[in-house]
């Protein structure tokens, strides 16, 4: 390989480590994401069997809401958000035309974040210290008064993870907004890159808040701080607020992606164009806007009195239509089509009414006076996991299976997905359809036993049986993964007859993407040259060398330095048997060495400039240059 | 499969099971006017949301029947761009279905925000515990806990607010809840009914350890009874009479030291939850049936009874010496 | 991926600009500029639902020692002054101008951040600590992250000016440069707001 300048390129263990493709970064967020699915998975399992009877004695009460907050925290922040990022990652960029995201150097930041601060909230388990306050950890009962030590791995483990999410948020945000193929405008850009674009612009406007109630937690419960603290004058309803700020339009970071993956593999799998995408897109940026003003909602019942209520509620309510929208578009897009049924595209139009039902308990929801009965109750419970894993979760199935030839260059076992969705779409239903009645019926969440006599304990038995089947049909994919790797890498570069970009080149792609930037004149670009009988797309500029970033340790020692800072800050007032040890804890210095570590990362990257490297024509000429 | 079919099982099914859960407790068996009011505001959304549902589901079901690619199918369907006409019906249609809702809930929003009229509304301090519930009647001066006594027919201000953590106060036959927050002090309007009846209250906001069990009870008693029950209320400690009331009231102030955190008057405050009337009340510890078996095991252990629960065990009390001071809390009547 | 050759003979004005990795790194600044936005916005609604939870501490209207604050405020306003003269220096090319007038700037954020340090101090000194009340811990929290905003900077465009000395002025320093400078003004405009809700109303009640 002729270059300008030496060039680091590195094999096996090191390549991912250092990698800054986001091709790979997407694997690495698919794995990660995964990974942390299935601690979250086996945590609800754990939940449903204690709930599968009444008065059952398999779990203390102390580590069932450990467990409840473990589930919570772990499944949006560490499996649902992440595996949204490996679809961004992964899909993204080809769909726009481009060779790479804005800052390929900040991706592989973002996601050594998440991991890392994945980490730090789950070694909770090995300090035997985990944060009990429910995912949305309200304060007094996560301060420092009535809050145990394990709250300390939840806000560090959060601030860490949460400062990855906006930088990636930001990065995609650049990429979209800089980097589209030429001719292809916004209104060319496939639903999901869209979706993409406005959850980035929701993570940057929301994530903000929660850092912020973060750090004043960690201020009262590390400085003695008083934010939350009412006898000096705090407030236990500000940390609501702050929280909700950002949980509302968290939930729209989740579905909106979601909804973009619906919008493809509808689109494709009825080989129809996407009905009213300008609707569509006005419709997702509608909900948008929307998300932020809604917030409140989650607070019906603190007493914020009726005007708040009623706008919050009429709020709330006026989603329903752009989402609605959504939904109706989705069924005119097959109308009229040829619709295949793969696993894609039946976990995408088992989407469609699961995602309705946990959309109308939304509206139910959104009526404050009935909330009084709902808040805090099974029926909540229900909506969100309709919303979350009947909406998001299937989505991702749905993407999994659509996109896992472009990602892998093999196509996932059909055969076991139509089982995966046999087994999980039953189980979910079974699960969570009979939680709205025992909502209804006076069952407060996040209990951790209950009375039998009530009439509540058979569809307690019915909902954990559903859990289990959830969790055969998440078995059974992990199989189909592992088996499909060993599978020879041969999938064509367009398995589905696809009508965006990303089908245009190979599965997997070349490390660069496109040889060529591709021309794109008009939506579906893909599809509009097939339309016209061509079999590539009309390249946009000349053959020339293409410029590649170079890898770099930075982001993932940048990491580290943050989870050292974060145990450094929780364990300095803490009680050693070790002197030495608790001396390095005691005057900040671990904390600030981990700080250090992380602040001379930032010195690094500012003073030491990636001129990257180039590939030249002659190795693009051939076939196969390394991915 | 014919797709009406489908569609109109559906509809009938989730209709049917609506009807079915009338009489299935809590939210769906109203009896005070604030959760009955609550239910229908409940089942006028529900049944515009399965109209829309009917609707969605019935043409899903029929497009993915009907527009399955048959074997030998080629080339492309007709590619549509949209439809403006379809666009705005269905922005409009659920646009109106969602005023309905919206008018409503409006109204009751600030319908159920007034307090009670107060000249005739009993009025109730209730202060969150972890985890028990206190109550003040500040209008005959009674302090009591985990019972909330009140007449039939009544209007209730119910004042809440917390010592420790957030808790929420709910009782679902008679109305949805509101928070008890520390700091702060929020009034709850509900209204009994015409019932002398027993119903169950929950805390329905995460406060610890147990927070599942933090059940109280709402003992609404004929106006009469409920009027007796304040003059019992206010009336002077029991004489402890029969040897073992004698032996467990000495056990109750000096061996095991009870009254450092329990009143036996109704006019005292303390710690713990203030034990004037306790035996008449429903439940030991919350939730356990007032019976000696649960009593004795509640003094021995309270936490393994209730995990998390502040009170220190007294299992090195003697069974005869246990007996004795049931015997004196059954004079607490 | 980006195309570090500028065409043509002369370099334009705006080199921060010349390149698409230099436009990447303006408009993702501008998007962090956004979310940090939110992020102070959010500090200040928590000041102001707290500024009355004084205690035991002093009032706002005795503690404020407003005539510090406003020569602070001054210098800073004026180090947001010479970031811009630094900004329009580069787009004359002239790189010995660019450094002084950046020097200039840091000098003066150490300046504020020096005249910061010693009013805490005496705000310490008077009975208004951090974990005085639900206000004090407010106070420090939205004023100090500010502080330490101006800590970063001052940090920042020193080791970019040390750049600049020993690479000069090109289309990869530029967009380090101009960034560099519009997150120095935000600062500052965060500042203006500080002055205002906290110091200025506060003294008034």
């Amino acid at each position: 390989m002729a270059h300008a300048h030496a060039v680091k390129r590195y094999r096996g263990l090191m390549d991912w480590l250092t990698t800054v493709d986001h091709k790979k970064i997407g694997i690495l967020y698919l794995i990660g994401g995964g990974f942390f699915f299935l601690v979250g998975g086996i945590e609800a399992i754990l939940i449903r069997i204690q709930l599968a009877k009444p008065e059952l004695s398999f779990l203390p009460a102390h580590t069932f809401n450990e467990l409840i907050t473990m589930h919570g925290t772990t499944m949006i922040f560490f499996a649902a958000m992440p595996l949204i990022f490996a679809f961004m990652n992964a899909v993204v960029p080809l769909q726009i035309g481009a060779r790479d995201v804005a800052f390929p150097f900040v991706n592989a930041l973002s996601y050594w974040l998440f991991l890392f601060g994945g980490i730090v909230l789950n070694i909770s388990w090995f300090f035997s210290a985990v944060p009990a306050a429910g995912w949305t950890g309200y304060v007094p009962l996560s301060g420092p008064e009535y809050g145990t030590f394990g709250v300390n791995f939840y806000v560090m483990g959060l601030q860490v993870a949460g400062i990855g999410t906006l930088i990636g948020g930001i990065n995609f945000l650049v990429t979209i907004i800089n980097m589209r193929a030429p001719g292809m405008s916004f209104m060319r850009m496939p639903l999901f890159s869209w979706t993409a674009f406005l959850t980035s612009a929701l993570i940057l406007f929301a994530f903000p808040a929660i850092t912020v109630g973060l750090v004043l937690l960690m201020f009262d419960r590390l400085f003695g701080a008083n934010f939350f603290n009412i006898d000096l004058g705090g407030n236990v309803v500000l940390w609501q607020h702050l929280f909700w700020i950002f949980g509302h339009p968290e939930v729209y970071i989740l579905i909106l992606p979601a909804f973009g993956i619906i919008s493809e593999v509808i689109s494709t799998f009825s080989s129809k164009r996407l009905f009213g995408y300008s609707s569509m897109v006005f419709a997702t940026v509608l909900i948008g806007f929307l998300g932020f003003m809604v917030w409140a909602h989650h607070m019906f019942t603190v007493g914020m009195g009726a005007v708040a209520n009623a706008l919050f509620a009429v709020a709330t309510m006026l989603i329903a239509i752009p989402t609605g929208i959504k939904i109706f578009n989705w069924i005119f897009t097959m109308w009229g089509g040829h619709i295949r049924f793969t696993t894609a595209s039946l976990f995408a139009m088992g989407f469609i009414p699961t995602f309705v039902m946990g959309g109308v308990t939304g509206v139910m929801l959104g009526a404050a006076p009935a909330d009084y009965q709902f808040h805090d109750s099974y029926f909540v419970v229900a909506h969100f996991h309709y919303v979350i894993v009947g909406g998001l979760v299937l989505g991702l199935f749905a993407g999994a299976f659509y996109w896992w030839p472009k990602m892998f260059g093999r196509i996932l076992n059909e055969r076991m997905g139509i089982w995966t969705f046999v087994l999980f779409f039953t189980g979910f239903h079974l699960t969570f359809f009979i939680q709205h009645i025992l909502g209804l019926q006076g069952m407060p969440r996040r209990v951790f036993t209950y009375m039998g006599g009530q009439g509540w304990d058979t569809s307690n038995l019915v909902s954990t049986i559903g859990a289990i089947l959830m969790g055969l049909g998440t078995i059974l994919f992990l199989v189909n993964a592992i088996i499909t790797a060993s599978k020879p890498k041969n999938a064509p570069a367009d398995p589905w007859d696809g009508r965006t970009l990303e089908w245009a080149i190979s599965s997997p792609p070349p490390e660069y993407n496109f040889k060529q930037l591709p021309l794109v004149r008009g939506l579906d670009a893909l599809f509009v040259e097939k339309s016209e009988g061509h079999k590539a797309m009309t390249p946009a500029e000349p053959v020339g060398p293409i410029h590649m970033p170079s890898p770099s340790l930075i982001p993932i020692v940048f990491s580290v330095g943050l989870l050292i800072a974060s145990l450094g800050f929780m364990y300095a007032n803490q009680p050693f048997s070790n002197e030495f040890i608790a001396s390095l804890f005691k005057n900040h210095v671990i904390a600030i060495a981990g700080l250090a570590l992380t602040f001379g990362c930032m010195v690094v990257r500012s003073i030491k400039d990636d001129h990257g490297y180039h590939i030249e024509v002659e190795e693009l000429e051939k076939e196969g240059v390394h991915q | 499969m014919k797709r009406w079919n489908v569609a109109g099982r559906m509809a009938l099914l989730i209709a049917g099971i609506a009807l079915l859960l009338t009489g299935c407790g809590g939210a769906l068996d109203p009896e005070g006017s604030v959760a009955k009011d609550q239910l229908k505001l409940i089942n006028l959304s529900f049944f515009i949301m399965l109209t829309v549902m009917v609707v969605v589901f019935g043409l899903f079901f029929y497009v993915i029947i009907r527009f399955r690619k048959r074997k030998g199918q080629t080339g492309y369907p007709k590619q549509i761009e949209g439809s403006h006409k379809l666009e705005i019906i269905w922005t409009a249609i659920p646009f109106l279905l969602i005023m309905v809702i919206a008018v409503t809930t409006v109204m009751m929003t600030f319908e159920q925000d007034k307090p009670a009229d107060e000249s005739k509304a009993i009025k109730v301090q209730v202060i969150g515990h972890q985890f028990w519930w206190e109550f003040y009647y500040p209008d005959y001066d009674i302090r009591t806990a985990q019972d909330l006594v009140l007449p039939t027919g009544s209007w209730v201000n119910a004042e809440l607010t917390s010592s420790d953590v957030i808790h929420s106060f709910w009782i679902p036959q008679l109305a949805g809840k509101l928070d008890a927050n520390p700091g702060l002090k929020r009034n709850l309007a509900f209204q009994t009914s015409d019932q002398v009846k027993v119903y169950l209250g929950k805390c329905a906001e995460l406060c610890g350890d147990g927070h599942a069990l933090m059940d109280f009870k709402t003992v609404v008693k004929s106006p009469e009874d409920f009027n007796a029950w304040v003059e019992k209320m206010k009336a002077p400690a029991p004489e402890s009479t029969t040897a073992a009331e004698i032996a467990g009231q000495e056990i109750f102030s000096k061996t095991a030291q009870c009254l450092t955190c329990h009143a036996v008057t109704s006019d005292a405050p303390g710690k713990g939850p203030n034990l004037a009337g306790f035996a008449s009340r429903e439940t030991v510890g919350g939730f356990r049936p007032n019976n000696d078996e649960w009593l004795a095991k509640w003094i021995h252990n309270p936490e393994e009874v209730k995990p998390g629960a502040t009170m220190p065990g007294f299992d090195f009390l003697t069974d005869q010496e246990t007996d004795d001071l049931i015997a004196y809390l059954r004079t607490l009547k | 991926m980006s195309d570090a050759h500028v065409q043509g003979n002369t370099l334009p004005r705006e080199l921060e600009k010349a390149t698409l990795e230099g436009r990447n790194k303006i408009l993702g600044f501008w998007l962090f500029l956004g979310a940090e936005t939110v992020l102070f916005g959010s500090l200040f609604a928590t000041f102001l639902a707290l500024r009355d939870s004084v205690m035991d501490g002093p009032a706002e209207s005795e503690l404020f020692k407003l005539s510090m604050v406003a020569v602070a405020t001054f210098i800073l306003l004026t180090s947001s002054l010479t970031s811009v003269m630094a900004i329009q220096a580069m787009h004359r090319h002239n790189l010995k101008s660019l450094m002084q007038w950046l020097i200039v700037t840091v000098v003066l954020g150490f300046a504020f951040l020096g005249l910061e340090i010693y009013e805490f101090k005496e705000y310490v000194h008077e009975g208004h600590g951090f974990t005085t009340s639900a206000f004090s811990s407010a106070f420090y929290t939205l004023v100090g992250f500010h502080g330490a905003h101006v800590v970063f900077g001052v940090v920042w465009i020193s080791i970019i000016i040390g750049q600049l000395r020993t690479r000069g002025l090109n289309v990869v320093t530029a967009p380090k440069v101009y960034v560099a400078g519009l997150y120095w003004h935000f600062v500052d405009l965060v500042w203006v707001f500080i002055f205002t809700v906290v110091y200025l109303m506060g003294k008034v009640g």
